[in-house]
């Protein structure tokens, strides 16, 4: 504030004393005067029949926000829209695979038949054009499906429910209630999370949730997850059970992200960012009719084609990238394979390799790349093969030695480690702050490094 | 910190830009009415406090260009809230040529307190009763003749989702920007007590205070002991404000 403005607050500082002694008393007055008035208003003017239709919403909440049938019912929904999700989406990737390669295998005849140089279809084809193939293949299902679900849950008013299920436990943690409305903007997009913690009041509070908003999974790092675990934990159990195991893994992921949040907000609070947390109130706001073609179009249009787009502008440069890196040679060894050898002995550590490692690196500006890079960097470093469904890339991630654990690791550094570059921005943005921007990045990666070594060298001295 | 003052404010040109204020209790379909009228897709969600930041949005109706601005959704003005103080300040400094209120039907008492609050500080008022659809389907009637004589100001119903009532509501618009429609705002009467501090704190400031600012709301404010509103009234026109006198005025009444 100005000085300007201290001066004219100073006047009033000096005439206080002088004020009815009980403000909460007059703004009480005032308060009641305005509501005395409103009902006066209302009275004449509305009239109600039936009334015994809102006591049926009534009891709906009551069951939603019930004590104990609250939280069963949050992790239902979530596990049925998922499971739906996965099972959705296996088919359509397939056909899709197999058709973007089948033009890729058209491409790679054009070229030959160009004679265009190996350097040219490398980074043109083998680079650009394949990891888009890949975003849109991998990617493109699973949103086509989650978003609409998600929006619906959103649509129909069942989110504040959630948040309201929560308060309890992100009071307890130190934080703001509303922090789970701001967590699950972030299951949306971290950098829209961020920006919504706006709707915290106390900055202490809204630090803890922007620093905690990349443990909700985003948009962007979905699609890796449920690819994943569809081809690594579905494949333990026998086919019928599958998407199921694979629906649990990634539902227990999200759990996983959120109790980090709890436990991070906890620490953060009693060390960082000590205080009491403030209340709030939370209206739980009526349960809307859906409108279904406004869903589809809305989820369609604003966030799976949004998302893809932002996937594919970033995949196809780093597409490029990566296919350069692979093949610039410094006396026999490709760029990426020195610098994922020189990763590489810590991604064994973590239970993953130096190009997991690289391909992590390379997707700060996007999470969902990583994935894409990943496969691309296998490609490249060695044996070429005909990619065209999640069989093959199945093939192409064991030939690299990678077992389940491998894939929980992957999965749990997806949830733990820096935030997008978007998200980053965002939060400096937000905070004006170097410092808890380089937190915000530095707190997660430091949390991932640690958990993927204990599950990694837990899970070698189990199986072992 | 939000710029209050970064739109236009009331001008004398004839081809201007009228801006108009969306307010409203956070849910109430404020955003589909932003939609509605604007062309725009902002995303709405079935949420309380989805609109963090103004959106800004414009529209034509009968030649005139408009600029509608979508305040946060609050339930009150009183300032206790990031929230609540961005929507009071654009409402009261940032004076747009109109403030379009978004009401619930299904829960007209609650929305009604957020509008008796701006009718204590604008006249230039219309009201949105909106989600009359889902009232109906509630078996929840409201007589929007009777509240607008109730009220003193013009009031429109509107089911914006189905885009039911939204070509009249422009035109009730167009109207008030064209003065063809004079407001009689309804005033909230305290109590006797508190009514005889706020006239004669409003009287010995009335000399001192700008003469677009409502000077009851601003003793109401004082009387709370809410002093940032004169943060705004010295830094919009007083740099040579006489502040030695308002201190004395208000010491004076209050003795």
């Amino acid at each position: 504030m100005s000085n300007i403005n201290n001066q004219g607050v100073s006047v009033l500082r000096d005439i206080e004393p002088l004020l009815p002694g009980n403000v909460a008393n007059i703004r009480d007055r005032i308060v009641s005067g305005i509501y005395r008035q409103a009902e006066d208003i209302s009275v004449q003017v509305v009239r109600t029949e039936n009334p015994h239709q809102i006591g049926l919403e009534a009891r709906l909440d009551s069951i939603l926000t019930s004590r104990w049938l609250g939280f069963p019912i949050m992790l239902l929904l979530l596990t049925l829209v998922l499971w739906i999700t996965i099972t959705g989406a296996n088919y359509p990737s397939q056909l899709l695979a197999s058709g973007l390669f089948r033009i890729e295998g058209q491409f790679l005849n054009l070229f030959v038949a160009w004679g265009a140089p190996d350097w040219l279809t490398g980074v043109l084809i083998l680079g650009m054009y394949r990891s888009l193939a890949w975003v849109v293949s991998v990617m493109l299902p699973p949103m086509a499906i989650f978003f609409p679900l998600f929006t619906l849950l959103e649509d129909l008013g069942y989110l504040p429910r959630v948040a309201f299920n929560m308060d309890n436990l992100f009071r307890r943690a130190g934080a703001h209630g509303k922090q789970c409305l701001t967590m699950c903007m972030g299951f949306g997009c971290n950098a829209a999370g961020v920006t919504s913690c706006r709707i915290i009041d106390s900055p202490r509070e809204r630090l803890i949730a922007i620093l905690t908003n990349t443990f909700s999974i985003c948009n962007g790092r979905f699609p890796t997850l449920i690819a994943l675990a569809t081809i690594f934990m579905g494949t333990l159990v026998a086919r019928a059970y599958s998407s199921m195991l694979a629906t649990l893994v990634v539902v227990g992921i999200i759990m996983a992200g959120i109790l980090t949040t709890l436990l991070v907000s906890y620490f953060l609070s009693r060390t960082l960012l000590r205080g009491v947390s403030s209340f709030f109130v939370l209206e739980l706001p009526p349960f809307r009719k859906p409108q279904l073609g406004q869903i589809l179009i809305r989820s369609l249009l604003d966030r799976t084609l949004f998302v893809l787009w932002r996937a594919v502008v970033i995949a196809v440069p780093a597409g490029a990238l990566t296919w350069i890196l692979a093949n610039s040679f410094v006396a026999d060894t490709s760029i990426f394979a020195l610098i994922a050898g020189w990763l590489d002995p810590m991604g064994q550590l973590m239970g993953m390799d130096g190009i997991i490692l690289i391909a992590f690196l390379l997707g700060l500006p996007a999470n969902e790349i990583v994935l894409p890079i990943l496969i691309m960097g296998y490609l490249s470093a060695g044996t070429m093969l005909e990619l065209d469904s999640l069989n093959a890339l199945r093939t192409l991630l064991l030939d690299h030695g990678w077992t389940w654990i491998t894939a929980l690791c992957v999965m749990l550094f997806s949830l733990l480690h820096f935030p997008c570059g978007t998200t980053l921005y965002t939060i400096f943005q937000e905070t004006r702050s170097v410092r808890w921007t380089l937190i915000a990045a530095l707190l997660p990666l430091a949390l991932g490094i640690l958990v993927t070594l204990l599950v990694n060298q837990g899970a070698q001295l189990i199986l072992r | 910190m939000i710029k209050t003052n970064s739109l236009p404010v009331h001008g004398q040109e004839t081809t201007k830009n009228f801006v108009i204020a969306l307010a409203g209790n956070p849910n109430v379909g404020k955003s589909t009415v932003f939609n509605r009228l604007t062309g725009l897709n902002q995303h709405t969600g079935n949420w309380p406090g989805k609109t963090v930041i103004k959106a800004e949005g414009a529209f034509s109706h009968r030649n005139r260009r408009y600029t509608l601005v979508d305040l946060p959704g609050t339930y009150s003005l009183h300032a206790s809230s990031t929230d609540e103080q961005v929507a009071r300040d654009f409402i009261c400094f940032s004076r747009p040529d109109l403030t379009l209120i978004v009401c619930d039907a299904t829960c007209l008492e609650r929305n009604l307190n957020l509008v008796l609050q701006i009718l204590e500080i604008t006249d230039r008022v219309v009201l949105c009763v909106n989600l009359l659809d889902e009232a109906e389907r509630k078996g929840i009637y409201v007589d929007t003749a009777m509240l607008s004589q109730q009220l003193g100001i013009p009031v429109v119903g509107t089911a914006a989702r189905s885009g039911r009532g939204l070509t009249r509501l422009k035109d009730v618009l167009d109207d008030m920007v064209a003065g063809k429609i004079v407001t009689t705002p309804r005033q909230v009467v305290y109590d006797p007590e508190l009514e005889t501090s706020i006239n004669e704190l409003e009287e010995r400031l009335t000399p001192y205070l700008p003469d677009w600012i409502n000077s009851r709301w601003v003793a109401l404010r004082i009387l709370e002991r809410d002093y940032s509103i004169l943060d705004h009234i010295t830094c919009t026109r007083l740099g040579s404000y006489p502040r030695q006198v308002v201190k004395e005025e208000v010491a004076l009444c209050l003795t």
